[in-house]
């Protein structure tokens, strides 16, 4: 089996996730090239081909012309699988190339399973195995479903070229809200959309407090409004790795749990035993939070000898 | 100005879900359906537009599944959409990707909208594919992840959402799919005038076969509960005794209190 891994750069740098591109075509057994549209300084080390398109000639985000460029690799390469990282990048080409190869194309793979491939479905609840009909697939692998090897070699890099032309105009990128640095805080505790309203989310706060520690939030709080976007924690935000992190009505979706998995101490409050934190989660309280966390933050607060 | 809005009816993800007969995919019974949420910021924005440019553009909703869905275009009519289209397609679950994208795109052919308005997902499936299809299918422009969006004389200006925070800014010309993040706007709760009008607005109902049924390119099987790693330990009962063991067990496993927390 032969597949083609499709890289990714941003702002210039190699995406350090496309590893797990690599740690995928392990898993399958399959011959590995890549495609890269990137920066000729920053290669990625493998033995195989790259074929290689300048970011600075096409752009980083240009999806005609990088459909295109796709295209040509895999006219040259013939694979039989295409696989992208189920990223902002991944997700948008993805159906662009497998559109224009007829190919099945399989979402978020977080395993394979036989002739096919696992996939989350009901927002991590339940997964299923989706098949290709298709002599070809185009796949996007979910972020931390695969081992991200160690990539040493170096690549036999095959220049290609596209029509750069392109119907959508990229005007640059922006950090919107300046950044809580949250990566740093030895204790968070983050509210998911189980709070259920926003009073609640001074719950979530008071325990924070409590244990010296930041508040952060999983997307749903952050987009109803209840805390600020510089707080969510996820693949939409920060990457965290506290020595304690309390999710608090948090259900576990692999957005959200990509970037809180590598914590010390997870514990998870949900009245859903069966909510997927509980993947992650070292201990899980199944209460209703509205009375569990004061609970807990006055008991936190009435030990002696602490003192903040 | 005609806009079109793709939305789809998903259960609520609080459900218990079990596999249907086939195992392709969950059995209706006991669950409560609602909008996708990514579909409620589409349907806004359309409806911001609509308002934006003084009530001209014409804002249809469209919907593909079994009946019930037409309760969830009653509920986009409500929020502002001018006229519903329901594929009534009870095997819709049954589709892949392309497939809902055939039909979506038989029925835009047509009827030249300047805008395509889709989630950019949806919670059951969550394939991210459909609304990008539709735009391959039609040949027009596509952005996904579109968290900020502006319109002027046929100019669009778009937001997507990247990794970490950040943003990417684009223009394009219209005609042109946009595949709406959450947090683009705030959806807005439909009023009781609203739902009243809502009431009176008109749905055409439409067969697969007649907007267009294409093959699959893939099969499902196997839908089944996600093989959960339980938790180490997992507490249940009156919320005072949890708390307790959970202080002792902060106290022996963290360094929380010995350090007075992080700060």
């Amino acid at each position: 089996m032969r597949v083609l891994l499709v890289g990714e750069c941003r702002a210039g740098r190699l995406a350090g996730e496309i590893a797990e591109l690599f740690g995928f075509s392990v898993a399958l057994g399959a011959q590995a090239s890549m495609l890269l549209v990137g920066s000729p300084d920053d290669l990625p080390a493998f033995e195989g081909r790259l074929y290689f398109a300048d970011a600075r000639e096409y752009g980083e985000y240009n999806p005609e012309a990088h459909k295109r460029l796709v295209m040509e690799a895999v006219e040259r390469e013939r694979p039989d699988a295409v696989a992208f990282l189920h990223s902002s990048y991944g997700w948008d080409l993805a159906p662009r190339v497998a559109a224009t190869m007829r190919a099945a194309q399989v979402s978020g793979v977080t395993g394979i399973d036989g002739g096919g491939y696992r996939v989350d479905s009901c927002n991590g609840k339940m997964c299923r195995t989706v098949s290709p009909l298709t002599p070809n697939v185009v796949l996007t692998l979910q972020p931390g479903a695969f081992p991200s090897p160690q990539l040493s070699g170096a690549p036999e890099v095959v220049r290609i070229d596209a029509d750069p032309v392109s119907k959508v105009e990229f005007l640059g990128r922006r950090q919107p809200d300046e950044v809580v640095d949250l990566s740093r805080a030895q204790v968070i505790v983050s509210a998911g959309r189980g709070v259920g309203k926003q009073e609640h989310v001074d719950l979530v706060r008071d325990l924070a407090a409590a244990l010296g520690g930041e508040i952060g939030a999983s997307r749903p709080v952050i987009d109803a409004g209840w805390l600020e976007r510089s707080r969510q924690i996820g693949i939409s935000g920060q990457t965290v790795a506290p020595g304690l992190y309390v999710a608090c009505g948090i259900s576990g979706a692999i957005q959200h749990v990509a970037g809180m998995k590598g914590s010390g101490l997870i514990l998870a409050v949900n009245t859903d035993q069966e909510a997927p934190i509980g993947d992650v989660a070292d201990v899980f309280v199944v209460a209703d939070l509205v009375q569990f966390l004061p609970a807990l933050t006055a008991r936190i607060k009435a030990r002696p000898g602490v003192s903040f | 100005m005609n806009i079109l809005v793709c939305i789809k009816q998903v259960p609520d993800m609080g459900g218990r879900f079990t596999p249907n007969a086939c195992g392709t995919w969950f059995d209706d019974a006991g669950l409560v359906f609602r909008m996708n949420d990514c579909d409620e910021y589409a349907v806004e924005e359309a409806v911001r537009l609509k308002e934006q440019l003084g009530g001209t553009p014409d804002v249809t909703v469209l919907s593909i599944g079994p009946a019930r869905v037409v309760e969830t275009i009653r509920k986009a009519l409500a929020m502002g959409g001018d006229r519903g289209v329901h594929i009534d397609d009870p095997s819709a679950s049954e589709r892949d990707p392309w497939q809902i994208s055939a039909m979506i795109a038989g029925h835009a052919m047509s009827r030249k909208y300047d805008l395509i308005f889709t989630g950019m997902q949806s919670e059951d499936r969550g394939s991210a594919q459909v609304g990008v299809l539709v735009a391959e299918r039609l040949g027009i422009s596509c952005v996904t992840g579109t968290i900020g969006f502006g319109w002027m004389d046929g100019i669009v200006t778009v937001e997507r959402e990247l990794e970490a925070g950040m943003r990417g800014m684009m223009k394009l010309t219209a005609p042109a799919l946009l595949t709406c993040q959450q947090g683009l706007n705030t959806p807005r709760y439909p009023t009781l005038p609203n739902i009243m009008k809502s009431k009176k607005k008109e749905i055409v109902v439409l067969r697969p076969e007649e907007v267009g049924l294409d093959g699959p390119l893939s099969s499902a099987a196997g839908f089944r509960t996600h093989e959960h790693k339980t938790a180490g330990l997992v507490l249940t009962g009156d919320a005072g005794d949890i708390a307790d063991r959970i202080v002792a067990l902060l106290d022996a496993k963290t360094t929380v209190f010995r350090r007075g927390g992080a700060r």
